[in-house]
């Protein structure tokens, strides 16, 4: 399979090609929208046109009468049920029933027998509405005598985040220095290319069965199930090839819920998708930030402390919110060693769609907000900046402020590596006026230590069956590969494990009915799903082994499985019966073992299942208790941390604004890489989104509170014309607590990104800009104001000059 | 009202009955089970329903099934050739360029048609053949480099 094994494994290590490539470059991998049922229905959503209003009434009978039309429910079929994300908001329906909170909220849907029989259905459905004031900023949501959306929130506040750990007060006491700064940006949008889809079948024995564009099968699951009132065990979602997740897939959508209730209602299967405005409605990617940051330290550089608010626009529901609030805090606690950390968050509703997780969840802003003022400290204190960072960098077993362990940490290596890869040494300082060279560090959990709702589940369970007739392996998982690489890195380690050949493992993934796993998101899958497909893979070994050693009279202990070859450790035992009675057993089949080869894995696995029947391994992972006692403790805390360093280089126009990304120099330290392509490509995916961000990514509402460039053209992204060089390093530390010693890549590698871009913008015009995106209009007015500034500053100057030399006149 | 049309797909010949108002992109993905071309947008903006019509490569969200009467089409399923895949599907594979995939249909099209053109393109000719075409997972390097190492 076209693998380089580059050091002490066979299989893991090197530059696997994706199982999935050959069907996807093909056009033969099926992503939801492809799938088609005998019988099948369309369905489409009544979503509200207004941002805030109460629903005085709801009338269906227009639409009911178009033929074609086979369903129609509204909060009425659908019920109350609340669902969201973290069981401690659940502010959701299915459908409003009271009032709407946002253009896009839903209101009804439809099943018919084609789409534009539905579409049409839609628009006869009548909906009387009483307008209600609406709120779309903070300030607007927290100002005194605001309309409330949600009647259990005052205020408007989602949730409230006060932490303080060490003394921040007494320590900034003891600096030479203390430096405030902010940074805001805007909306984001995750611009997955395949918008979000689903169909689904529920059958006549009472199970459902819901295909879904999704990152969590097993989230999904569980919210239908407790939405629906379906007991669990017959709820199925089915995750096929999915076009790009980046968070917002990771929570159940509404259209997933009303497939489900069509298809109950029908007794039909029922496919919805959204299309491109309904994605940026439903929104759920990364929130608005308002940070604002006090750091305090000594002369040498010395961190000491930090103080941190933090306001978050959050739109009309909870979503992901909490979660993103608490890590906005607390993933400041690494990489450097800071004593004291206060924070002070507040998550926000507004008549917007809502905001959710999106790659980097919650952190990107803040780091970004940080490390720019860590490099404008270094710039008054007269230190480099990549000296300073050193000089306070973590390293492994520290654990942080906020009780982070940092089992492994790379990142001075990090750092040494963009250094000295970038030429940062001759080029810091000594660039001409527009170019500049700026630089930041990184840093991301490396899986969730906790579930989204409190339970002690395993975060992921994993079973390896042998086939019987020997040989191949498979590998089921209910985890999601999205596009990251997750089924060919399971692949991978299950045959490391097992000791055979990548070829001879087939894997599912992505079905509940494979077992449990939380799925793709917080960077957890690599490490979580890994280990438990390790340990799968170990006691398939072990099982195998077991039974050759009662055939053998061989002790396990001296036997291993290598490459898909059984080594014997001491003397090599006569296997002369073993391999006749397989052979015997494939009578005609052309590729039987001669009698001199080694004996192979496919004939001890044939083995084992005439001993034993069917050979099945378990794997399966939860982390163990992790993190302090404070209330949110639990968002931050993993098992192991990634991170990362970047140098930007870039050139700014000073005419027009423009910044010209020319080159990055990115190390990420992901463990042990398992698949180096892979881990590759999500630097380079990671640093495409972190570019969009930072230069021209913003979701723009009119004053109704409808989104305004709800398209892939007005809505930036990334193009490959937009792409610098990029020279992507990796750093393998050792993480203990991972399969193999391997972490994350995913989400880690976007968090210097931002930063490192201000950074470098900063050293190119000699002034700071503290709101993103950085489009040309905003920079060409921060070099204005500086240069007028710098003029002013001249001219005064100047008369002081003249005017003390009047006086010595 | 339907109306017959007669189209070349991947040099098959088919009658197909469609809508006035469909898409090429609906009637090659729901009518001939084509699923292979993507519909990420619908509105001309995202390239991943990049087929190529009569040589040239066109979204097909914004070409009506009708306008291709009598014309050829190549899709994704159209590329692979007697030999197995083409050198860009080998090279999408080698050098990591796919992720999710929903691009990469649209993304081997235009690589396709750009090299079909210009056989020896340079970087920035290569950056500009697919610049119609958004990927939000591999940041293109890879692709750019998978359509180079094909180059002539
Ligand atoms: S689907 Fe045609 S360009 Fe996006
Ligand atoms: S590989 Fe996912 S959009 Fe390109």
């Amino acid at each position: 399979m076209g693998e380089i094994s580059m050091g002490k494994f066979d299989v893991i290590n090197s530059r696997a090609v994706r199982v999935d490539a050959s069907d996807k470059v093909r056009g033969r991998a099926l992503y939801v929208d492809d799938m088609k049922m005998a019988g099948m229905l369309y369905g489409a959503l009544l979503q509200s046109p207004l941002a805030h209003a109460e629903i005085l009434n709801i009338d269906t009978t227009a639409a009911q009468r178009l033929p074609g039309v086979k369903s129609i429910i509204t909060h009425k079929d659908a019920g109350l049920v609340k669902f969201g994300v973290s069981p401690a908001r659940y502010d959701e329906t299915i459908f409003c029933h009271d009032k709407v909170r946002h253009v896009g909220d839903n209101i009804a849907a439809v099943a018919a027998t084609d789409l534009d029989t539905a579409l049409r259905a839609v628009s006869l459905i009548k909906v009387d509405y009483r307008e209600l004031p609406a709120v779309f900023t903070v300030e607007e949501a927290m100002a005194e005598g605001a309309p409330v959306l949600h009647a259990a929130f005052p205020r408007n506040i989602t949730a409230e985040v006060q932490d303080e750990f060490g003394d921040v007060e007494a320590a900034f006491k003891q600096c030479d220095l203390i430096k405030t700064t902010s940074l805001v940006n805007k909306r984001q949008d995750a611009a997955f290319i395949e918008p979000q889809g689903c169909i689904a079948s529920y059958d006549f024995s009472g199970n459902l069965t819901l295909y879904s564009s999704t990152q969590s099968p097993h989230y999904i699951q569980r919210v239908v199930s407790m939405v629906l009132g379906i007991p669990m065990g017959k709820v199925r979602v089915v995750k096929p090839y999915v076009g790009g997740g980046f968070g917002p897939k990771a929570a159940t959508n509404h259209m997933e819920l009303a497939a489900c209730l069509l298809s109950m209602k029908t007794g039909k299967p029922v496919k919805m998708n959204f299309d491109r405005q309904q994605v940026f409605m439903h929104g759920r990617s990364r929130h608005q930030f308002f940070h604002h940051m006090t750091t305090g330290v000594k002369k040498d550089g010395t961190i000491m402390a930090l103080k941190h608010d933090c306001y978050l626009n959050g739109g009309a529901y909870a979503s992901f919110g909490i979660a993103t609030v608490y890590y906005a805090g607390s993933l400041l606690g690494g990489p450097y060693k800071l004593p004291a950390m206060k924070y002070h968050g507040y998550r926000v509703y507004t008549n917007l769609p809502a905001c959710g997780a999106q790659r980097g969840h919650g952190g990107v802003i803040a780091r970004g907000c940080w490390e720019q003022q860590l490099d404008m400290i270094a710039q008054e204190l007269g230190i480099d900046p990549i000296e300073m960072r050193l000089r306070n960098m973590m390293s492994a077993g520290d654990v942080t402020c906020n009780y982070l362990d940092m089992s492994s940490l790379g990142m001075k290596e990090c750092v040494e590596a963009v250094r000295d890869r970038s030429g940062w040494k001759e080029k810091k300082g000594n660039l001409p006026p527009g170019k500049g060279i700026g630089m930041s560090c990184g840093f991301f959990v490396s899986g969730a230590g906790y579930p989204i709702y409190r339970s002690d589940t395993f975060h992921g369970t994993v079973i390896i069956k042998l086939t019987e007739d020997g040989g191949t392996a498979l590998v089921y998982t209910a985890s999601a590969e999205i596009g990251q690489g997750s089924d060919t890195t399971f692949a991978m380690i299950a045959a490391e494990a097992m000791g055979i050949p990548l070829e001879c493992v087939r894997l599912e993934s992505g079905d509940t009915d494979f077992g449990v796993d939380l799925g793709a998101y917080s960077s957890r899958q690599t490490l979580m799903t890994g280990l438990a497909t390790k340990e799968a893979g170990e006691d398939i070994k072990r099982q195998v082994l077991e039974v050759l050693s009662e055939e053998l009279h061989v002790p396990v202990e001296d036997m291993d499985i290598k490459k898909g070859f059984i080594v014997f450790k001491g003397e090599k035992p006569d296997i002369t019966a073993l391999r006749t009675r397989y052979i015997k057993e494939h009578r005609g089949w052309s590729d039987n073992p001669a009698m001199d080869e080694e004996l192979s894995f496919r004939e001890a696995s044939r083995m084992a299942f005439l001993s034993r029947g069917s050979i099945v391994g378990k794997g399966k992972y939860k982390p163990p208790i992790l993190g302090g006692q404070h209330k949110g403790a639990a968002v931050g805390t993993s098992p192991a941390y990634g991170c990362s360093a970047q140098v930007v280089e870039l050139s700014v126009d000073e005419g027009t604004g423009k910044i010209n990304i020319e080159k990055m120099t990115d190390a990420h330290d992901c463990g042990l890489a398992i698949n180096r392509t892979s881990v590759e490509g999500q630097m380079y995916g990671s640093l495409s989104m972190g570019l969009g961000e930072a230069l021209f990514e913003e979701v723009k509402f009119d004053d109704k509170g409808r989104v305004i460039n709800d398209d892939l053209a007005e809505y930036k992204i990334t193009r490959a014309l937009d792409m610098p060089a990029i020279e992507p390093i990796i750093v393998e530390s050792n993480e203990p607590n991972g399969p193999f010693g391997a972490k994350e890549v995913g989400e880690g590698a976007i968090m210097p990104a931002i930063p490192a871009i201000l950074n470098a913008v900063a050293d190119a015009i000699g002034v700071r800009i503290f709101e993103l995106p950085l489009k040309p209009e905003r920079v060409y007015m921060a070099i204005k104001e500086y240069k007028m500034k710098k003029e002013k500053e001249k001219g005064i100057e100047g008369k002081t000059l003249a005017g003390s030399s009047q006086k010595q006149a | 009202m339907k109306k017959l049309i007669r189209v070349t797909v991947n040099d098959m010949e088919y009658e197909v009955a469609v809508k006035p108002n469909q898409t090429l992109v609906d009637m090659l993905r729901y009518d001939l089970g084509l699923t292979g071309t993507k519909n990420g947008c619908g509105e001309g903006d995202c390239g991943a329903c990049t087929v190529i019509l009569d040589g040239t490569p066109v979204s097909s969200c914004l070409v009506l099934a009708v306008q291709a009467d009598g014309r050829a089409i190549t899709t994704i399923e159209g590329v692979e050739g007697k030999d197995g895949l083409h050198p860009l599907q080998k090279a999408f594979i080698e050098k990591g360029a796919v992720q999710c995939g929903f691009c990469t249909p649209g993304m081997v099209l235009s690589a396709k048609s750009l090299l079909d053109e210009n056989p020896g393109p340079s970087e920035e000719e290569i950056r500009e053949g697919i610049s119609g075409n958004l990927c939000r997972c591999t940041g293109y390097l890879q692709i750019i480099d998978a359509v180079k190492s094909v180059s002539k």
